[in-house]
C-alpha cells in the first residue's frame, strides 16, 4: 500500500506538471482525487490493515492528498498566468496611433497675458475696473494734467467724435485713474486693462486699436520705492525669476516724478541686437508717482496722500511673452495662430 | 533732436565713448535713440601727394599716377578723372579700403598697370556739392584747391582732414524739456550727468554798423500777449556768400542743410539756442516799421516754401506797414527772403504765445522746425542772447556790419520760480534717505540757485519745475532712479479680486473654449458700409452710430452697435485661408448712442462664430445651451424670429431667438446666404449674439445638492406621428403636460421621414424616463402615465403612437 501511493504520488505529480489546460488540470484532479479516483481508492484499501499499521499509513496518506492538492493549486495559478500573458499579448496595441481629438479652444494671446497681469495684482489687493472707451476729453486730457495744447491732443493724434473735442476715443486707459478718484473711497489699489486708440495708421508695431493696462495705488506715505518694487514683481512673473529691469526718468503729465522701465533684451542679455535695436533693453511700461495736480484736482490732499501709477501696453507685452513678430496677426485671428497659444 | 558731439565738446569737455555717453544720459532723463559716427563708414582713406603722372600706354585717358600717402614709399594709382595735375592733394582710398555705400577698394590691376588703390571724388567720400561748395564736381576732389582745407598732412585719415570726424547723438526730448532742443540746453544736461562744468560763452558784438537802430526800424506788439517779447537787431552792407568749413560742418551734422551765411547763421543760432531766429531782408519791410499782428481774415501770404496761405484772424503775421512778411514762428515770407543781393538784414529773435503758434501752424498743415519748438513754450530770456550771437557770429564770418543797439520789446517779464528745498518730503515721496548736502550738490549741478533759507531760484528755462514733485524728479534723476531702493507695498489691506461681471466673463470664456471656440479680438469701429452688408433695412434705427469726426478710413470711421460683420469678417478671412472647421467667440462691446454725458452706453456681446463640414444649426445651438447651462439659466427656450428687423442678417428659416423665461438674451442661426456671399463666403455661417446684460440677469441660484433617487427608474421609448408642422418643442411641450407627475427626462432620440410614414408628416420618437421618490414603481403605473403622455400629444398636437 506504500508502494501504492507513492507511485500515484509521483504519476500524479508529473502529469500537473505537464498539464496544458485548466480542463485537462480538472480532469487530473477527478482522476487522482475524485470520488473515484486512484487515491480514494487507495483509501479505501484502509480498512484492511491492522491498527498498527493504520495510522502510519493514515498520515502518509493525507501527506500525499496535500501535496496533490498543494500541485493542483500551482499548476492551476501557472495555467491562468499563462492564459492572462497570452490575453495581454493579443491586446497589444500600436500607441504611435493618434489620439482621438478633443476639440478645445484657445485664448487669444492678448488675453493670456492680460489675465497673468491681473492674476498677480488681484493677489496683492487689486480691484479691476472696467470702463468706457468712448470718453471725455476732460477725463482723458484735463484732469490728468494734460492741458490745452498738449501734443496728444491734436486732431492728428487723437479720435474725436464732435467739433468741439468733449468726446472722444480714450487714448490711454488712464482717465480710469480719475474714474477710481471720483468714486472710490481712499486708500485705493486698482488696475484697469482696456481698449485704447490712437491715430496709427496699421504696421508691424502699430494698431489704431489697442490694449492697455493701467494700475494706481494711493494711500499713505506710497513711495517711487514701492512702486518700483511692485513692478520689478510684475516684470520677473511675466519674465521669469531674475528678469533684469531698469528705470529711466520719462515724462507723462499726470505723473511726477516719472520715468519708464525697461526690461533686459532676452535675446542678447543686454549686449545689444537687432532686437532691441542695440540698446540692450526693451521698453516696458511708463509709470511714476501720481502728479499732485492730478490728486488736487480729484480733491486728495497730496499732503496726505501719495500714490503711483503704470501703464502698460498689453500686445507689446503678449509679443513679447510670445515671441510675437508682428502686431497685426494680434487682430488677423487666423485660427493657425489662435491655436498656438 | 541730434547733437554733434564736437559741437558739445566746446562747452563741456566728455570723452566718454559714444555707447557709454549714450547710457549716462538716457539714464538722466535724456534718451538716446541712436547714435552715429559721421565718418563710420569710410575706412582706411588718406590724404595724398600726386607726384608723378603719365598716360597709360594702353588706354586713351588714364593716367598713372605715383602718389605719396605717407607710406614712406610712393605708391603706383591709376586713374580715369582729367583734372588731376602734379602736386594737387587728393583723398586716396588705399588698397582694402572702405566707401560709403559698403564699396570696397582692393588693389588691381587696370589695362596690365597695378593700381594700389584709386583717388576720390568728394561723391565718393558721401558729401555733395553743399558741403564743399568750391570743389570740382566732375572728377578727383582736389583738396589742396580749396582755400578752407590748410594744415593738410599727407598720410592723415581723411575723416579729420574735411570734418567726417564728427558723432552725432540722436535724442528723445521729452515736451516738457523744450530747453533740451539746443546745444546748451543738452551741454547743461550732459554737465550734470557727468558732473563736470559747462563753460558758457556770452556772446559779444562790436558794433559801429551805419545809422541809428530806432530810426532806421519801429517794431510794434498789438497783441502783446501772443508776444511776449520781440527782440531785433540789424545788420548793414551784407555780403550773402557761403558760410565756412566749421560751420557747414556742424550743420550738417545736426541734419540741417547749409544754405548761406546770413541763413546759415539763424540756423546756428536756433541749433545752439534754441531759439528760433529768422532774418529778413530790410530793403522789403516798407516803412522800416515792423508789425506783429493777427492776420486779417482771408489775407493772403506766399512763404519760404513758395506756398501761398489764406490766412484768418487766428494766424498770428509779421507785417509792415502794408502787407505781412512772415508767418510769426512759423515761416518767413517769400516776398522779405534773403536773396543774392541782400544788403540790410533785420534779425528776429522773438517769443511767441505756444498755443497760438500750435493753432496755426495745424491749421496750415505745416509744422516747422520753428513752430515745433514754439508751440513747447520757450524761454523769453534767451532772445536776447541768441540775437547777440546771431550778430556776433556775422562779425567773425565779415558777413556784415551790425548796427548798434537792439530792439527789445519785453510785454511779458516772467518772474523766477522761488521753490524751498525740503528734503525729508523729497525722501518721503522717493522712498529714499538722500542728505540735504548731497540735494543740495544735484540742485548745484542743475543750476537751481539755493539760498541759505533753503530756498532755490529756478532757472528761467526750466519752466517745467514748479513744486516739490518736480524737485524729487531732478534729485531723482541724479540721484539715480536705478539707486532708489526696491520696496513692497504697505499700509492698508485692501479686499481686491473680481466683479461678478467679471467672474461671468471668465466663466463665459472657459465654456466657450471648452466647446471647441478659439477667442478672437477685434476692431470696435467698423465701415458704415458694413451694416449694408449684414442686411439691415436702410432706415434702421440700429444703425445710428458714433461717428468718428477724423478717422483713419472709411473702414474705421464708426463705433459698431453690432458684433456681428466683425465676426462674419473674420469668418470670411479664415473661409478665405481654407482653413477648415472654424469655431470663433469675442466678448466684445458694441457703442450705443445716449448713454451719460452724451458718452456711449457701451453693452458686451457673446459672439460665436463657426463653419465646417458638417456643422449645422444644432451643433451652434448646443454651444449655446451649454453656456446657457454653464451660467444655470432657467427657463431656457427658443422660439421664430419675432420680427426684429436686424434678423434680416439671418436665413429666416434657420433662425432663431433665445430665451431666459420672459427675457430675450440674444439670436442664433444661420447667416443669410446672401450676406454671407456679401462677405465672400459661399458656404453655411452660423452666428450666435448673447446680450452679456442678459445673461449676467439670467445666471441662476447656486446649485443645491437634490439627493439621488433611491427608487430605480422605468424607461418606456415612444414614436409619434405628426404633421410637419408640428415642432419638437410644442411635442415636448404636450408630454410634459400629459404626464402625471412621474416624468422625470424627456428626450429626443429619432426623427423619421419616408417609407412607412405619410408624405407630409414626420415619426418624433422620445425617450421617457419615469420614477417616483418614494416607491419602485410597476410596470402598470408607468403605462398610466405614458397613457396619459400619448392622449396630450394626441389632442394638441395630433400626434398618434406610431
Amino acid at each position: 500500500m506504500k508502494e501504492q501511493l507513492a507511485k500515484i504520488k509521483s504519476e500524479a505529480l508529473s502529469a500537473f506538471e505537464g498539464v496544458a489546460s485548466p480542463a485537462a488540470l480538472d480532469e487530473l484532479r477527478v482522476k487522482y482525487l475524485g470520488k473515484k479516483g486512484e487515491l480514494t481508492a487507495v483509501l479505501k484499501q484502509m480498512g484492511r490493515l491492522s491498527a498498527e499499521e493504520r495510522p502510519a499509513m493514515g498520515a502518509l496518506a493525507n501527506e500525499v492528498r496535500s501535496a496533490l492538492e498543494s500541485a493542483i493549486e500551482t499548476a492551476g495559478k501557472k495555467l491562468e498566468s499563462a492564459a492572462m500573458e497570452a490575453r495581454l499579448k493579443a491586446e497589444t496595441l500600436d500607441v504611435t496611433v493618434p489620439g482621438k481629438t478633443v476639440k478645445m479652444g484657445h485664448k487669444h494671446p492678448m488675453y493670456s497675458a492680460l489675465d497673468e497681469i491681473k492674476d498677480i495684482f488681484v493677489g496683492m489687493g487689486f480691484t479691476v475696473l472696467d470702463g468706457p472707451e468712448v470718453e471725455l476729453a476732460e477725463l482723458n486730457f484735463d484732469r490728468l494734467n494734460a492741458e490745452e495744447g498738449h501734443p496728444s491732443r491734436d486732431w492728428s493724434d487723437t479720435f474725436y467724435f464732435d467739433e468741439d473735442s468733449r468726446v472722444m476715443l480714450r487714448s490711454q486707459t488712464s482717465p480710469m485713474q480719475v474714474r477710481a478718484m471720483d468714486t472710490m473711497s481712499l486708500p485705493i489699489r486698482i488696475i484697469a486693462p482696456g481698449r485704447v486708440y490712437r491715430k496709427d495708421e496699421v504696421d508691424a508695431t502699430h494698431s489704431p486699436m489697442f490694449h492697455q493696462v493701467e494700475g494706481m495705488v494711493i494711500d499713505k506715505h506710497v513711495t517711487m520705492a514701492d512702486l518700483k518694487g511692485t513692478l520689478n514683481l510684475l516684470a520677473e512673473e511675466l519674465f521669469g525669476k531674475g528678469t533684469v529691469t531698469r528705470f529711466r526718468p520719462h515724462h507723462f503729465p499726470f505723473t511726477e516724478p516719472s520715468c519708464e522701465m525697461d526690461v533686459q533684451c532676452h535675446k542678447c542679455g543686454g549686449a545689444g541686437c537687432p532686437t532691441c535695436k542695440g540698446e540692450g533693453w526693451i521698453e516696458l511700461l511708463g509709470a511714476g508717482m501720481i502728479h499732485p495736480n492730478v490728486l488736487r484736482m480729484a480733491g486728495i490732499d497730496p499732503e496726505e496722500w501719495s500714490g503711483w501709477a503704470f501703464g502698460m501696453g498689453l500686445e507689446r507685452t503678449a509679443m513679447r511673452r510670445f515671441k510675437i513678430a508682428d502686431l497685426r496677426l494680434i487682430f488677423e485671428n487666423d485660427v493657425r495662430f489662435l491655436e498656438q497659444f | 533732436m541730434n547733437l554733434s558731439r564736437k559741437w558739445l565738446n566746446e562747452f563741456v569737455a566728455i570723452d566718454a565713448g559714444d555707447r557709454q555717453f549714450a547710457e549716462a544720459m538716457t539714464l538722466s532723463g535724456s534718451k538716446v535713440e541712436l547714435t552715429h559716427d559721421l565718418g563710420e563708414e569710410i575706412k582706411n582713406v588718406v590724404v595724398g601727394k600726386v607726384l608723378s603722372m603719365k598716360r597709360h600706354e594702353n588706354s586713351d585717358h588714364m593716367w598713372i599716377c605715383q602718389v605719396d600717402a605717407g607710406r614712406g614709399v610712393p605708391i603706383q594709382i591709376v586713374t580715369g578723372a582729367q583734372n588731376v595735375k602734379e602736386g594737387d592733394i587728393v583723398p586716396v582710398a588705399l588698397d582694402g579700403s572702405l566707401l560709403p555705400g559698403g564699396k570696397e577698394i582692393r588693389a588691381g590691376k587696370l589695362r596690365g598697370e597695378l593700381s594700389d588703390g584709386m583717388l576720390c571724388s568728394f561723391q565718393e567720400l558721401g558729401l555733395d556739392q553743399r558741403d564743399f561748395p568750391t570743389a570740382y564736381e566732375n572728377g578727383i576732389w582736389i583738396l589742396s584747391d580749396d582755400p578752407e582745407l590748410t594744415n593738410l598732412t599727407i598720410g592723415e585719415d581723411i575723416r579729420t582732414a574735411v570734418g567726417l570726424d564728427d558723432h552725432v547723438v540722436e535724442f528723445e526730448i521729452t515736451p516738457n524739456r523744450p530747453d533740451c532742443l539746443s546745444v546748451i540746453g543738452l551741454a547743461r544736461e550732459v554737465s550734470a550727468t557727468f558732473d563736470v562744468p559747462c563753460t558758457l560763452h556770452e556772446p559779444i558784438v562790436k558794433g559801429g554798423g551805419e545809422g541809428v537802430l530806432p530810426e532806421l526800424l519801429d517794431v510794434e506788439t498789438p497783441d502783446p500777449e501772443l508776444c511776449p517779447r520781440y527782440t531785433a537787431r540789424m545788420v548793414r552792407n551784407v555780403k550773402i556768400g557761403p558760410s565756412p568749413k566749421w560751420m557747414r560742418e556742424r550743420l550738417r551734422a545736426m541734419g540741417v542743410r547749409p544754405i548761406n551765411n546770413i541763413v546759415d547763421i539763424t540756423n546756428y543760432v536756433m541749433l545752439e539756442y534754441g531759439q528760433p531766429m529768422h532774418a529778413f531782408d530790410y530793403r522789403y519791410v516798407n516803412g522800416g516799421k515792423i508789425i506783429v499782428r493777427r492776420a486779417a481774415e482771408g489775407e493772403k501770404l506766399t512763404t519760404l516754401d513758395g506756398k501761398e496761405h489764406v490766412l484768418t484772424a487766428n494766424h498770428l503775421v509779421i507785417a509792415d506797414e502794408g502787407r505781412a512778411v512772415g508767418l510769426a514762428g512759423i515761416m518767413g515770407g517769400l516776398n522779405s527772403e534773403i536773396v543774392d543781393d541782400t544788403a540790410d538784414v533785420v534779425f528776429e529773435s522773438a517769443c511767441f504765445d505756444g498755443t497760438c503758434i500750435r493753432k496755426g501752424a495745424l491749421a496750415l498743415g505745416m509744422r516747422t522746425e520753428a513752430s515745433a519748438k514754439f508751440e513747447k513754450g520757450l524761454d523769453p530770456m534767451n532772445t536776447l542772447p541768441a540775437v547777440n550771437r546771431a550778430c556776433e557770429l556775422v562779425e567773425l564770418l565779415g558777413a556784415g556790419e551790425v548796427v548798434d543797439g537792439v530792439i527789445d520789446i519785453l510785454n511779458y517779464v516772467p518772474q523766477p520760480t522761488v521753490l524751498k528745498l525740503e528734503p525729508d518730503k523729497i525722501n518721503a515721496l522717493l522712498g529714499t534717505d538722500i542728505s540735504q548736502g548731497e540735494m543740495a550738490q544735484i540742485m548745484e549741478r542743475i543750476n537751481f540757485e539755493l539760498h541759505d533759507d533753503q530756498t532755490l531760484t529756478i532757472p528761467s528755462w526750466r519752466g517745467d519745475v514748479k513744486e516739490m514733485a518736480d524737485l524729487a524728479e531732478e534729485v531723482a534723476r541724479f540721484y539715480g532712479y536705478n539707486n532708489i531702493s526696491t520696496t513692497l507695498m504697505r499700509g492698508q489691506t485692501t479686499l481686491g479680486g473680481y466683479s461678478p461681471e467679471q467672474r461671468l466673463e471668465q466663466r463665459l470664456g472657459a465654456m466657450c473654449r471648452s466647446c471647441g471656440y478659439d477667442e478672437i479680438i477685434t476692431y470696435s469701429f467698423i465701415s458704415p458700409t458694413w451694416y449694408d452688408k449684414i442686411g439691415w433695412p436702410e432706415n434702421d434705427f440700429h444703425r445710428k452710430s458714433f461717428k468718428i469726426l477724423n478717422p483713419l478710413g472709411e473702414d474705421t470711421s464708426i463705433m459698431r452697435t453690432t458684433t456681428l460683420p466683425s465676426m462674419l469678417d473674420i469668418l470670411a478671412r479664415n473661409y478665405n485661408y481654407r482653413n477648415k472647421d472654424v469655431r470663433l467667440y469675442e466678448l466684445g462691446r458694441i457703442y450705443l448712442p445716449g448713454g451719460e454725458n452724451g458718452l456711449a452706453n457701451e453693452a458686451k456681446v457673446l459672439t460665436l462664430g463657426a463653419y465646417g463640414e458638417g456643422f449645422d444649426f444644432y451643433d451652434l445651438k448646443g454651444a449655446v445651451e451649454a453656456v446657457l447651462k454653464e451660467i444655470r439659466a432657467e427657463e431656457v427656450h427658443f422660439e421664430g424670429s419675432l420680427g426684429a428687423p436686424s434678423d434680416a442678417s439671418y436665413h429666416p428659416g434657420r433662425f432663431a431667438t433665445i430665451w431666459c423665461g420672459t427675457d430675450q438674451v440674444g439670436v442664433l442661426g444661420q447667416v443669410h446666404p446672401n450676406v454671407a456671399k456679401a462677405f465672400g463666403v459661399d458656404g453655411e455661417l452660423y452666428c450666435a449674439e448673447l446680450s452679456f446684460d442678459e445673461l449676467m440677469l439670467a445666471r441662476g441660484a447656486d446649485p443645491e445638492y437634490v439627493p439621488l433617487p433611491k427608487f430605480p427608474s422605468v424607461t418606456r421609448d415612444i414614436a409619434v406621428v405628426c404633421g410637419e408642422a408640428v415642432t419638437v418643442g410644442k411635442l415636448e411641450e404636450a408630454i410634459r403636460k400629459g404626464a402625471k407627475g412621474l416624468l422625470k427626462e424627456v428626450s429626443l432620440f429619432d426623427i423619421y421621414r419616408g417609407k412607412g410614414v405619410d408624405e407630409g408628416k414626420k415619426s418624433v420618437a422620445f425617450n421617457l424616463v419615469l420614477r417616483s421618490d418614494d416607491r419602485s414603481l410597476t410596470s402598470e403605473e408607468a403605462d398610466e402615465d405614458v397613457k396619459s403622455i400619448l392622449e396630450a400629444l394626441e389632442k394638441d398636437c395630433g400626434a398618434r403612437l406610431r
